[in-house]
């Protein structure tokens, strides 16, 4: 099992996972991770179908003990906190480390309403409205930095699920843009995407990446050699291979990894 | 196609046809029969007053007591089920409860669905005569709720478990609390269902005879305290039923069509007010 390269010595890692285990009832889904994530920047996260890149991606912010008959051991360490220690905050953990589905899913309110429901449950609304009409140029930030607010400024009030597909997609990352997280995890988030959508989104996570710490989860491998500055490969519930994107592209050490980028494997 | 096949696919064809007649011709039938009986008797007077002196003789008056009776029992009823529903539905099915609690609190409400109104009467007027309560509006409300609540849970419940789980995860990853994504997002993604669910429950509790019959009373007046007897509809119905008079037996019959008209009006509109608050509702 290999260890975690840093990416650069300067800055230290977002994310420290350390001897990450997971259960699927008796499935040993994840077998000890050690890796780091850096700050900023987009990590991507590889490996062929059923390797564990969702798992490893939602025990980042705990949304895998949402499922039924799940175990978790180990640590993963946020800011020198480690998240699966008991007196983490839940709602605190997921604030700061969103999440980007595969499928878009808004919730059942207007489209404005989609990106102020963070703000308003954290209560960042009352702070917005200190100042006149704060709220309403915090959603139009976000719709902009999203890149959806130029076809929904006229119609704020209209349901979010009138949008198409590929504008949901967008919808969905500036409400999760909106709670201003320092990590924003990506599970596939184009799979359900035409192509145009798809390019959309990956243009706005290539901006967010400056000053926003990215964890993309693709099976795309070119998805990956276009984004990605840093790279995961998972293989069966073990990690093989991590480091610099180009590195790693480049000279995989390992002979699976070496054999999953030639396309002989996965 | 085989022989076999083509008796199959006609055999099953012409049994759901027949089932569907079936259905839909016993609902006619009873329509019919209190359409027939009962709206020659209708009149205006029935709808605006209380029984006068030998109203069950087939003189003057009308039923508003019960009208009015039935839809405090049932409204209250109603209330007081929803807020206890709801919070069960939303536990059951969006925290993490033990199966084993989960299935207990499921078999104890489908018993509960099975017992017989009448035993709920029974029981409720042993309670009172022990508290010592005479029968009442509140009598009549608590042990309507208890009956209301089965049919409304497991109606919510199954409304709420239709919820998609990536829905609940996208509030979650945004921090929200179970609390908060069941009422801003479940409540209002599953409006629809929940409304049916009460309806169900209503139209139950205000058709039902024999809770009331112990634990409300009967009264000629007008409700006006929840510690006095009401009259309830479907008491009116059997009451007029029983005695040897046809114009009176007739006006029972009128009793169960403002019954039916009240159910059925209040189901729809209650339908058409929801789908103001459901455009946001994703498919």
């Amino acid at each position: 099992m290999s260890q975690a390269l840093p990416l650069n010595t300067h800055s230290s890692p977002h994310l420290r996972i350390q001897d990450l285990n997971v259960w699927y009832e008796t499935n040993h889904a994840l077998r000890g991770i050690y890796a780091e994530i850096p700050t900023f920047g987009i990590t991507a996260i590889i490996g062929p179908s059923g390797c564990g890149k969702t798992t490893l991606l939602r025990s980042l912010n705990r949304l895998l003990e949402e499922g039924e008959g799940i175990r978790v051991k180990g640590q993963v360490w946020l800011n020198e906190v480690d998240i699966y220690d008991r007196v983490m905050d839940l709602n605190e953990l997921r604030t700061r480390v969103g999440l980007l589905a595969p499928k878009p899913y808004p919730l059942p309110l207007s489209i404005y309403e989609n990106v102020a429901y963070g703000r308003r449950i954290h209560g960042l609304d009352v702070l917005d409205k200190g100042n006149g009409r704060n709220l309403d140029r915090k959603v139009e930030h976000y719709l902009r930095t999203a890149g959806l607010w130029e076809e929904v400024k006229d119609r704020l009030k209209a349901p979010a699920s009138a949008l198409s597909t590929g504008q949901q997609q967008r919808l969905c990352l500036a409400r999760a843009l909106a709670v201003e997280p320092e990590i924003l995890l990506c599970d596939e988030p184009t799979s359900a995407l035409d192509p145009i959508s798809a390019q959309g989104i990956e243009e706005q996570l290539i901006t967010l990446k400056e000053n926003t710490t990215i964890v993309i989860v693709t099976h795309l491998l070119r998805q990956a050699s276009r984004m990605a500055d840093y790279v995961i490969f998972l293989w069966m519930g073990e990690l093989v291979e991590c480091g610099p994107a180009k590195e790693l592209f480049k000279n995989p050490k390992d002979s699976r990894t070496q054999a999953y980028l030639m396309g002989k494997i996965g | 196609m085989l022989i076999k096949q083509k008796l199959e696919e006609s055999f099953f064809k012409i049994l759901m046809v027949i089932s569907t007649i079936f259905v839909l011709g016993s609902l006619l039938l009873i329509l019919g029969t209190v359409l027939w009986r009962g709206l020659p008797a209708l009149d205006l007077a029935m709808l605006t007053q209380a029984p006068q002196g030998g109203y069950y003789l087939g003189k003057e008056g009308g039923i508003l007591n019960a009208i009015l009776g039935s839809l405090c029992l049932a409204g209250g009823a109603t209330i007081v089920a929803v807020i206890l529903s709801l919070p069960i539905a939303l536990y059951l099915q969006l925290y993490p409860v033990p199966h084993f609690t989960k299935n207990w609190i499921r078999l104890s409400l489908d018993i509960l669905w099975g017992t017989p109104s009448i035993v709920y009467g029974a029981i409720g007027f042993t309670l009172m005569i022990y508290l010592g309560m005479r029968a009442s509006l509140l009598g009549g409300i608590i042990v309507l709720s208890l009956l209301e609540l089965p049919i409304m849970v497991r109606g919510m419940e199954e409304a709420v478990s239709m919820v998609p789980k990536a829905l609940l995860e996208s509030s979650y990853s945004l921090g929200a609390t179970r609390f908060e994504t069941a009422f801003k997002v479940v409540v209002r993604q599953t409006l629809p269902g929940l409304i049916t669910a009460i309806l169900l429950a209503f139209g139950r509790g205000i058709g039902d005879a024999a809770s009331v019959l112990f634990t409300a009373g009967y009264t000629d007046n007008l409700p006006t305290s929840l510690l006095r007897p009401v009259a309830s509809l479907p008491l009116a119905v059997f009451f007029q039923l029983g005695t040897p008079f046809p114009a009176v037996q007739d006006r029972a019959y009128a009793a169960a069509l403002v019954l039916i008209v009240l159910v059925l009006g209040l189901s729809i509109t209650s339908r058409l007010l929801s789908t103001r608050f459901t455009k946001n509702i994703i498919r």
